[in-house]
């Protein structure tokens, strides 16, 4: 598409430009509007959490290999998974595809230059690093490291000495980073679609991030209350949630889930969308049942406001709350499961590529649908009470979460490095650790199912000698996912200096991001695009120059 | 495409006031949901605590709730009337108007301030030996009475700092009848914190 | 994306009447607060704030006439409100 008269000129990347006086040196990075950078920016600092909670997991599970104190003392025990699941939360798994893959690639699958509100975007990012240091600042200061468990309950969360208040500011003002972005991104799809781009032709992705930012604008606001009304609680005694006025825990418990569970979907949607992506690149296939998928992604969006409650199942709801909100779990797993069938659909008969991207994907498929199908047995009332706070929940969240948004976390980031920086990775290395990190993932996290539902409590530091055989496999299963994951990062990073150059359609792919060059120039596109095919339409790889093999 | 820096990039952002307001609307939904949060706490306890509440509200005073309300919603038509002079090429009416807006807003918070440090100088606090003998409800209700207002009342400077610099941009040429977005998006944060009122009148003041 | 749409734009007039109404509405609600009603008291109290919302939403925020999206926004939003109200409540009615 390059004008002949600019052949001679090498189109510069946003690496080379940017949006600041001087385009190299780190304040071209930490000052730049550009989505690109910010995406990029963004992408470090989530990856340095990941890492931090990772090696909280491993000390933990070290601490478990053995009944009774093996590295630290109860005390610490509860402090760490506080800390492990506060980190990998609201540090890495809330913010991580949306502020990642989201700024980098929203704007240019829909044929944009940047996002609706540029500076609104690096500030949001940098209140993402102002939390990330108040959540540090909690662990280091006098009263330690909170020791409630993420999810904060009343009544302990207000009596205990330990940093609780600070962690849970950092934690309201991570909201506002997430917040913002919903807005900027809801913005941006409404306002900056490229000429030709209607909305039922808009990249999958786009239809799972747009509505992951709904539940962003909408749900995030009531968890940051519940925030100001635990630190009004700790510091005035106005004791909302104090039963001993009358208060009742139970609500502190509704107000923080009618945040957290559509945050599960915060999570999982964008995944979802990135499947959405990779599937039909993999099997040079469009997508089957395109309305389908879109739809139902605004559907899981919905409905994920109406179950919340089947996290309070043993907590002394009414009993009608229990059946309601049981009946309604079960109904979150249907747009779900019209995803899974399509994205099987599509592969069916299709010409399959199996690069690492893709295997990743089938990783994702395997483990998310162990955790979703467990999740219907925690949905269930009866299961439910005979496995609530057992390690039966802590494998089907992993599953889902890890298995689910991690696993996709990885597949998008091999799918679109060679875009983003322009470089290629060693793919045999990368398809050993799609291998290495199934075999290390069951490995950890399978046998807590089984520990589970024998009746191992979450959160305790010590256990019965009976447990012991299975803690053990799952600690030494925590030892290989660590080696898998430096294994992923040094892989990625070496690539970013030594990799060899990428070109500007490695997979064959045919969404905008693919039309342009690797890495992009500072405003994506030559000339703003006008669409005419439907996102998936292969017949455009006629025109277009890609790899082939 | 000719060797262009980063700075003549600049150049090329386009104005989109619809967008704009977008993501003005987008930011008011949060903070509906965020006092959403508060109601539905005060609508429990309510519900749990009737009499408790009934007799609670007794103690405040109807009079200067409703002052208040009054006050906000007159400060809700001059912010308005800013506007639209604005939009007649009337840039001495418009800041006149925000003028009138901010005094409104400073009256609405001096009566905060009596009413408050006349229940705090009775006791009636969060965390008081007076308040805490009083029955489970009417703590609740005294609870959220301070915590609501108090959240409220944030907003209500937020908006009047908002409102005071657009008056500034107004006066220095930055804001003018061709480009108002800015103000017509302080006045949407200034009408929301009327809304919230609208609500905490007859909840608070007005319960029997 | 250009920028033509016609502004439409209002006279002072409309926004005094709007203010006056809710002057009138606050008067009602304040007036109904006197006489016991029993358990329509707070049914009738919140009527009347939804109304004083609307024609606050509507004409001062200028919702009537703008892009018709906007509409769309605040409905789902409120509904999702609502949405939550009814669910908790499905707890506390029962217990």
């Amino acid at each position: 598409m390059a004008n002949e008269n600019e052949t001679v000129l090498a189109e510069k990347s946003f690496l080379e430009e940017g949006t600041t006086k001087k385009a190299t040196g780190i304040a071209s990075w930490i000052f730049s509007t550009d989505h690109k950078r910010i995406g990029i920016l963004y992408l470090a600092s989530i990856s340095i959490f990941f890492l931090v909670g990772a090696t909280l997991g491993v000390l933990m599970r070290l601490e478990l290999i053995a009944p009774g104190r093996t590295i630290m003392d109860a005390q610490t025990y509860n402090q760490a998974f506080t800390l492990h699941g506060v980190i990998m939360i609201f540090l890495f798994i809330i913010p991580g595809i949306p502020a990642v893959f989201g700024n980098f690639f929203l704007p240019i699958q829909i044929g944009a230059k940047d996002v609706a509100f540029p500076r609104l975007n690096l500030l949001s990012w940098w209140i993402y690093l102002i939390g990330a240091i108040i959540a540090l600042v909690a662990i280091v200061s006098p009263g330690g490291a909170a020791d409630t468990g993420w999810t904060f309950y009343i009544p302990y969360s207000v009596r205990t000495g330990t940093n609780v208040s600070t962690a849970i500011m950092a934690a309201f003002i991570l909201g506002f980073s997430s917040m913002l972005t919903g807005i900027n991104f809801v913005t941006t799809v409404h306002r900056m679609r490229a000429p030709g781009m209607k909305w039922f032709r808009l990249p999958l992705f786009i239809w799972s991030t747009y509505a992951t930012a709904w539940i962003q604008i909408i749900a995030t606001p009531i968890i940051a209350i519940t925030i100001v009304l635990v630190i009004l609680e700790r510091l005035f005694g106005v004791g909302v949630f104090d039963p001993s006025i009358g208060g009742d825990p139970i609500l502190y418990q509704h107000l923080f889930w009618i945040y957290s569970h559509p945050a599960v979907y915060i999570m999982i949607l964008p995944a979802m969308g990135i499947v959405s992506e990779i599937i039909p690149t993999f099997s040079r296939r469009t997508i089957f049942g395109y309305k389908a998928i879109a739809m139902s992604s605004l559907a899981i969006a919905f409905v994920g406001y109406l179950v919340w409650a089947h996290h309070m199942f043993t907590s002394g709801m009414s009993e009608t709350a229990l059946v309601v909100f049981s009946l309604l779990t079960f109904l979150v797993a249907l747009p779900s499961g019209v995803k899974v069938f399509n994205w099987i659909a599509t592969m069916y008969k299709g010409s399959i590529d199996p690069k690492p991207p893709f295997l990743w994907v089938m990783n994702f498929i395997v483990l998310f649908s162990i955790g979703g199908l467990t999740g219907l047995v925690l949905g269930s009332l009866a299961t439910d009470i005979h496995l609530h706070d057992t390690y039966f929940v802590v494998a089907h969240f992993h599953y889902v979460m890890f298995g689910g948004t991690g696993t996709i976390f990885f597949a998008a980031l091999y799918y679109w490095f060679p875009k983003m920086f322009g470089k290629m990775y060693n793919m045999k290395i990368a398809s050993f650790s799609a291998a290495m990190f199934f075999i290390s993932f069951n490995l950890l996290y399978f046998p807590k199912f089984i520990l589970g539902y024998q009746g191992m409590p979450r959160r305790y530091y010590d256990y019965l000698p009976q447990f012991t055989d299975l803690q053990v496999i799952s600690t030494v299963g925590s030892w290989f996912m660590f080696v898998t994951i430096l294994l992923i990062f040094g892989n990625l990073i070496y690539s970013l200096f030594k990799g060899k150059k990428a070109s500007s359609n490695p997979w064959g792919g045919v969404t905008l991001d693919w039309h342009i060059a690797s890495p992009p120039p500072l405003e994506n596109f030559d000339e703003i695009p006008t669409v005419t095919h439907d996102p998936y339409d292969f017949s455009q790889l006629k025109e277009m120059e890609y790899d082939s093999k | 495409m000719t060797q262009n820096n980063a700075a003549e990039h600049n150049h090329d952002i386009h104005r989109d006031d619809v967008g704009s307001k977008m993501g003005m609307w987008l930011f008011l939904i949060t903070e509906l949901l965020l006092f959403g949060g508060l109601f539905l706490v005060y609508a429990v306890y309510r519900f749990t605590f009737p009499e408790q509440f009934s007799l609670a509200a007794m103690e405040l005073n109807t009079t200067v709730g409703t002052l208040n309300t009054i006050i906000l919603l007159t400060s809700s038509l001059t912010v308005a009337l800013s506007i639209a002079a604005l939009q007649k090429k009337n840039k001495f009416l418009s800041v006149i108007f925000l003028v009138l807006t901010e005094i409104f807003a400073l009256e609405f918070m001096v009566n905060k301030y009596f009413e408050w440090s006349a229940k705090i100088s009775h006791g009636i606090y969060p965390g008081s030996e007076e308040l805490l003998n009083r029955s489970d409800g009417e703590i609740l209700f005294f609870g959220l009475y301070y915590t609501m207002t108090g959240i409220h009342g944030l907003h209500v400077i937020i908006g009047m700092v908002l409102l005071f610099i657009m008056m500034i941009l107004i006066i220095k040429n930055k804001i003018t009848s061709d480009n108002l977005i800015s103000l017509e998006n302080s006045g949407l944060y200034w009408h929301l914190v009327d809304l919230i009122w609208i609500f905490l009148f007859p909840l608070f003041y007005l319960i029997n | 994306m250009e920028n033509s749409e016609t502004k439409h734009i209002n006279g002072y007039g409309v926004y005094i009447v709007v203010w006056v109404g809710l002057l009138v509405l606050t008067s009602l609600t304040v007036s109904v607060a006197g006489i016991n009603l029993e358990q329509y008291t707070l049914f009738i109290a919140l009527t009347i704030a939804a109304v004083k919302s609307y024609l606050v939403i509507t004409i001062f925020m200028h919702i009537k006439f703008d892009d018709p999206i906007f509409k769309l926004f605040i409905i789902v939003s409120i509904l999702t409100l609502f949405v939550i109200f009814v669910l908790t409540f499905i707890d506390y009615s029962f217990r």
